[in-house]
């Protein structure tokens, strides 16, 4: 309880304090917040589920421009926007665009959560690396259509509104946003794995045939994971427009082969299925591809692939996998595990 | 559409389908053999296509890539087999995939440091036949690309048939301990047979150079293509391989010219998920599904 009390009182000091200590760094640590938000929403899916989705970009790129969007709408020209984004003119007061980004964001969730819906009781009756591989081309397919609409700026993209002064600093805000949206995901998700739905999508990760026997309507929960895990990342992708300032099809609202692929790498490093392992592998590998930008220039991408590889081959269990192999009794359950090991062993 | 140009459509469709096919074979070798689904396979395709554009570059006839590329790969897949996949190859399916995906994501920023992330192509110096007063036209290099796709596709089902290799490689994929029990080295044949699909790659590659044009980031539809060509066809199923194959490469065409060339990439993906829908709701309705 007072370990718990500690680490929880930990985390929310960091959250606070990060951003003022190393205010150069405020951008990088919004990433690594909403690092954090990819790795969890993947979890619930990919870990939790076990279908291991890897189009969950779609809802990101979906929230994104649903916000940016609105936020054109409501207050500009839309021929006129284009023209004179980088003007002066162009800057909203605070209240309009926190008022047109709540608005944004919710028209974002509930087109993310309504495309949830639809593509899970479609996609979802597949199992195994057929719903990671149709969702891969759905990623791509979305990606490469929205580069053809031009109403959202086609493939060469748009601009996001600018950040008005009278709200101080970008990095600041949105560092403090992505670290509540993380906290809020963490808080929901660990609710929501202790109550009866945890439990089946435990159970439709472990055998989908036998849970679906048990008289559990499989699907049905699939999809509701699903629309979870959309519901998340629709706020991340509304406000990653905004930090960016630049929304592209490919590059930044769908970019399966960047954020697309990490989240579930993210997971996959901390220890899929458990509760903190997203966390941890998101801030390991944000760290790391941080890294990697700052001494590889050029070469970074490289060495993305090799960490890919390395990641999967040499750490299937993760991070905290390892740590609950080493030392079973801080996670509780395993004991009884072990001990009958024990005892089969004698006998 | 006028019939001249549909014809002259489905003729170029089925003419670079067969390249589609050739990749198509590989990756349901290794997928049948191997339970493993490549998706660096596009980005052997695209390698293929730089030898071929290098060859070009420094005098030689790119057609002579089909002999080249075949042999580089060869090479590079073993290399890859010992470096990652024979770590995976007993793992969860999803495990490969990621690890695949990785390996396709470092060959294609190492191609984009090496060659430049520009558009290339290998000038294979060919003529044109033209029917029907120019409305039909067929680039001889297409027909020739057709023809030694086909080539090395036979090759290799006869390879598979006869040879002692083959053989081996067969009996792996019907079951691999039975295998091992009489005597086959499994490693040695999962190996072999890696090494075998990044060569047909590489082959089918040379030809898309020479034919299109390659750039570093192409490689991951040409994955899809096998993929989906794959899953329509049915694992081990040769004349369905180059059914679906040269029927995407006719659809594909089409759409590009009915959608617009802006949507041909996301027709191909978009077609992927019609396929696997279509094919879930079939197998749905017989409480079966796509596993």
């Amino acid at each position: 309880m007072i370990r718990n009390f500690l680490l929880y009182s930990g985390v929310v000091l960091i959250g606070i304090f990060l951003p003022l200590v190393f205010p150069t760094y405020q951008t990088q640590i919004a990433y690594m917040w909403l690092m954090v938000v990819f790795a969890l929403t993947w979890d619930v899916v990919g870990g939790r589920m076990g279908s291991n989705s890897s189009g969950n970009i779609v809802f990101f790129g979906i929230g994104m421009y649903a916000a940016a969007m609105v936020q054109k709408e409501l207050y500009f020209d839309i021929g006129e926007f284009e023209v004179i984004a980088d003007a002066a003119t162009t800057r909203l007061t605070s209240a309009q665009y926190l008022g047109g980004l709540a608005l944004g964001m919710g028209l974002g969730m509930v087109l993310c959560v309504t495309a949830a819906l639809a593509l899970g009781s479609v996609l979802l009756s597949m199992r195994g690396h057929y719903f990671a591989i149709c969702t891969l081309g759905l990623g791509v397919a979305v990606g490469e259509a929205a580069g053809g609409i031009e109403y959202i700026g086609a493939g060469s993209g748009m601009t996001a509104p600018l950040f008005p002064d009278a709200l101080g600093d970008k990095g600041l805000f949105f560092s403090y946003f992505y670290f509540s949206l993380a906290a809020v995901t963490f808080l929901c998700l660990h609710w929501l794995y202790s109550t009866r739905f945890g439990l089946a999508i435990n159970a439709i990760r472990d055998d989908e045939d036998k849970a679906e026997a048990m008289g559990l309507p499989t699907t049905r929960y699939k999809t509701i994971a699903w629309c979870i895990s959309a519901f998340f990342l629709s706020f991340a992708g509304a406000a990653f427009g905004h930090l960016n300032l630049f929304i592209d099809p490919l590059d930044v609202a769908f970019p399966g082969a960047t954020f697309g692929v990490w989240m579930v790498l993210m997971a996959i490093l901390g220890g899929k299925g458990t509760m903190w392992g997203p966390v941890v592998g998101a801030v390991v590998f944000h760290i790391t591809q941080e890294f990697f930008w700052i001494t590889l220039f050029g070469w970074q991408r490289v060495a993305m692939g090799v960490l890919i590889v390395v990641i999967v081959v040499a750490f299937p269990l993760g991070i905290l996998g390892w740590v609950r192999e080493r030392w079973p009794e801080s996670f509780g359950e395993t004991i009884t595990a072990a001990a009958t090991d024990d005892e089969g062993s004698e006998a | 559409m006028a019939p001249p140009l549909a014809l002259q459509l489905v003729v170029n469709g089925f003419l670079v389908g067969a390249i589609f096919a050739l990749c198509a074979y590989g990756m349901a070798l290794v997928w049948g053999v191997m339970n493993i689904i490549n998706i660096a396979q596009g980005e052997f395709v695209i390698l293929g296509g730089f030898i071929a554009v290098v060859l070009a570059e420094s005098g030689i006839h790119p057609l002579s890539a089909i002999f080249v590329a075949p042999i580089v790969l060869f090479c590079l897949g073993l290399v890859i087999y010992y470096a990652v996949i024979r770590y995976v190859v007993d793992k969860d399916i999803f495990v490969s995939l990621l690890a695949t995906f990785g390996i396709s994501i470092l060959l294609q920023q190492l191609m984009n440091q090496i060659f430049g992330a520009d558009i290339r192509r290998a000038p294979h110096g060919l003529g044109t036949w033209s029917y029907f007063d120019g409305i039909v036209t067929i680039e001889q290099i297409k027909l020739v690309s057709a023809v030694v796709a086909i080539t090395v596709a036979i090759t290799l089902v006869m390879f598979l048939k006869r040879s002692r290799l083959g053989q081996a490689i067969r009996a792996t994929a019907q079951n691999a301990r039975a295998a091992r029990i009489m005597g086959i080295d499994t490693g040695l044949v999962y190996a072999a047979t890696y090494a075998l699909n990044a060569a047909v790659c590489g082959a089918g590659g040379a030809l898309v150079a020479m034919v299109w044009s390659i750039e570093p980031y192409l490689g991951l539809i040409f994955t899809i293509r096998s993929f989906m060509i794959v899953v329509t066809a049915g694992l081990g199923n040769l004349a369905g391989v180059v059914v679906a194959g040269t029927g995407l490469g006719a659809l594909e065409n089409m759409a590009g010219f009915i959608l617009g060339t802006e949507f041909q990439i996301a027709f191909v993906f978009g077609l992927l998920i019609v396929i696997l829908v279509g094919r879930s709701t079939l197998l749905g309705r017989k409480r079966l599904y796509l596993k």
